[in-house]
C-alpha cells in the first residue's frame, strides 16, 4: 500500500528524527561548542591577556575556531545514517534528493552554529572585541555558517565511506572555506574601526546563496559516489 | 562530434592517440622552452626598475598559468568522468594532478625567490599568493582523496566532485590583483586577452615569455600524456592488445 507524502513533510519528519537523534546523543553536539570555548581560552593564556592584542585578533581568533570546531561536528551528518544503512533510504525517499540533503544541512547549522551564535556575545566579551563590532560579529555568523555547513555537507558525503575520513576532511574543506575567513574577519575589522562593513558582508551573502544553491547537487552526486 | 570522439573513450584507441601526439608536445615543446628561456635569461634587456632579478617572470608566469590551466583541465576530465562514467576520463584526473600540483610548486617557490629581492620578503599574505597556495591544497587534496578509496572507481569518482567544486578558486586567483590591491604586481600578458589592453611587457621580453609559455605546456602536456598512458597500460595489462604491445616491446 502507497500512501502519497509530500516532499515538505518528507523534509519536515526528516529535520524532526535527526534533531532527535542528536538531542539523544547530546555529548555528540556539545563537544565541538565546548572544544570552541576551550580554543578561545587558549588565545589569551598564549599570546598575553592585553586587551589591545586581543580585541585586534579576536575577529580572526572566533572564526578560525568556528571552522575548526565545525570540522568536528561535521563527522556525524552523514556517518551514523551511512553505517547503520538510513543514508541509503534517505536517497530512496519520495521527494528530491537535493532537498533531503537541505534537510541535513539544517539539522547540522542548527546542532552546530545556534548554539555558536547564543554563545557569541560572551566570546566578544571574552576576547574584548569592541562592542560597536559585536552586531557584525553576529551578522558574520549567520551568514556564514551556513555556508560551513553547506560546504562541509560535499566533505562529508565524498569521505562518508571511508573509516578514517577525518584529517583528509580538513584537508578537503578548509582551502575551500578559506575566502569565507578572509571576507568575516575583514567585514569585523572594518566595524571594529568603525568603517563601513557592507562589502565584505555583501560577498559573503554571495557565498552564502551559492553554496545553499549549489552545494546541495555536489553533494547528491558525491553521496550517490559513496553509497553506490 | 559525439560520432567523432566517441571511439576514443576507449583505453586502446586513447593510447595510440596519445602515442600518436605525444611527438607534437615533446619536441615543439622542449624547442620553445631551452630557446625561450636562454634568450630570456640570457639577451632579453634588464627591467627599468626591477633590473636583472625580474628574469624569474620567464619560469614563474609559465608555471603560474599553466597550474591554473591544468587545473581547469583537471576539472574538464572531471566532469566528463562524472558525466559520461568514461574510465579514461578517471585515470585522466590522476594523470593531471600531480603535474599541476608541481606547476604550482614552482610558481610559488619562484615566486618567494622573485619576492625577496623585490618585496624584501620571502612570503606575504597577499591576495594572489594565498589563493595560489590554496590551489596547491586543492591539488593534493584531490590527489590524497583519489588514493583514499579501496575502490579506485569510487575514488577516481570522489576527487572528480571535488576538482570541479574547485574550480571556484580559479577566477579567485584570476582577478585577485585586480580586487584587492596589495603587494603583487598586476598581470602583464594576460590582460590581452581578458581586458583588450596592450601588454604591459616590451616585446623583446614578450616573445622569450611567449615561447617559455609555450614550452612550459608542451613539456607539461608531455609529462600528462605520459603519465596517463602508462596508467592506462597498467590498468589493461591483460586485454590481448595490451599484451601484444609489450610483446612486441614497443
Amino acid at each position: 500500500m502507497t500512501q502519497r507524502v509530500s516532499s515538505g513533510q518528507v523534509i519536515t519528519q526528516l529535520i524532526r528524527r535527526d534533531l532527535r537523534v542528536a538531542w539523544r546523543q547530546r555529548s555528540e553536539f556539545l563537544n565541538p561548542i565546548i572544544f570552541l570555548l576551550v580554543v578561545i581560552t587558549l588565545f589569551p593564556l598564549a599570546v598575553g591577556p592585553g586587551a589591545d592584542i586581543l580585541s585586534r585578533i579576536a575577529p580572526g581568533v572566533i572564526w578560525v575556531s568556528a571552522l575548526l570546531s565545525a570540522m568536528l561536528g561535521l563527522e556525524r551528518m552523514f556517518r551514523d545514517d551511512f553505517r547503520d544503512g538510513a543514508l541509503e533510504h534517505m536517497l530512496l525517499l519520495p521527494c528530491p534528493i537535493e532537498l533531503s540533503v537541505l534537510a541535513k544541512i539544517t539539522v547540522h547549522w542548527i546542532i552546530t552554529a545556534l548554539p555558536l551564535l547564543l554563545v557569541s556575545p560572551l566570546l566578544a566579551l571574552l576576547l574584548s572585541l569592541p562592542m560597536q563590532a559585536l552586531p557584525v560579529l553576529i551578522l558574520t555568523l549567520l551568514l556564514g555558517t551556513p555556508v560551513l555547513s553547506a560546504v562541509g555537507a560535499i566533505g562529508v558525503a565524498l569521505t562518508v565511506s571511508l573509516n578514517r575520513g577525518g584529517a583528509l576532511l580538513s584537508l578537503l574543506l578548509l582551502p575551500l572555506l578559506i575566502p569565507l575567513l578572509i571576507f568575516a574577519t575583514a567585514a569585523i575589522e572594518a566595524a571594529t574601526y568603525e568603517l563601513s562593513p557592507a562589502g565584505p558582508l555583501a560577498l559573503m551573502a554571495a557565498f552564502l546563496v551559492l553554496a545553499l544553491g549549489l552545494a546541495p547537487l555536489a553533494v547528491k552526486a558525491a553521496l550517490q559516489v559513496s553509497v553506490n | 562530434m559525439w560520432r567523432w570522439l566517441h571511439p576514443y573513450a576507449k583505453p586502446e584507441a586513447t593510447f595510440r592517440l596519445n602515442q600518436k601526439i605525444l611527438p607534437w608536445f615533446v619536441w615543439p615543446g622542449l624547442a620553445c622552452l631551452v630557446v625561450g628561456v636562454i634568450w630570456g635569461l640570457a639577451f632579453a634587456p634588464p627591467d627599468y626598475q626591477q633590473g636583472e632579478s625580474y628574469r624569474i617572470i620567464f619560469i614563474h608566469v609559465p608555471a603560474a598559468i599553466w597550474s591554473m590551466g591544468f587545473y581547469v583541465g583537471m576539472a574538464i576530465a572531471a566532469l566528463i568522468a562524472v558525466v559520461w562514467q568514461i574510465r579514461t576520463a578517471e585515470w585522466a584526473i590522476m594523470a593531471i594532478a600531480p603535474v599541476g600540483a608541481v606547476l604550482t610548486f614552482i610558481s610559488l617557490f619562484t615566486g618567494a625567490i622573485w619576492g625577496q629581492p623585490m618585496w624584501g620578503t620571502w612570503w606575504i599574505w597577499d591576495a594572489r599568493l594565498t589563493s595560489q597556495l590554496i590551489l596547491l591544497f586543492l591539488y593534493l587534496g584531490v590527489m590524497a582523496l583519489y588514493v583514499a578509496f579501496e575502490d579506485q572507481r569510487t575514488g577516481a569518482k570522489a576527487a572528480g566532485i571535488l576538482a570541479m567544486v574547485g574550480v571556484i578558486n580559479i577566477p579567485i586567483i584570476h582577478y585577485s590583483v585586480y580586487w584587492w590591491n596589495t603587494l603583487h604586481q598586476g598581470s602583464t600578458i594576460t590582460r590581452v586577452v581578458t581586458r583588450l589592453e596592450a601588454p604591459a611587457i616590451a616585446n623583446e621580453m614578450l616573445w622569450p615569455l611567449l615561447m617559455c609559455l609555450a614550452g612550459f605546456l608542451g613539456i607539461s602536456a608531455a609529462l600528462v600524456i605520459l603519465r596517463l598512458n602508462n596508467e592506462i597500460l597498467r590498468r589493461e595489462i591483460r586485454r590481448p592488445w595490451a599484451l601484444e604491445l609489450l610483446q612486441r616491446g614497443k
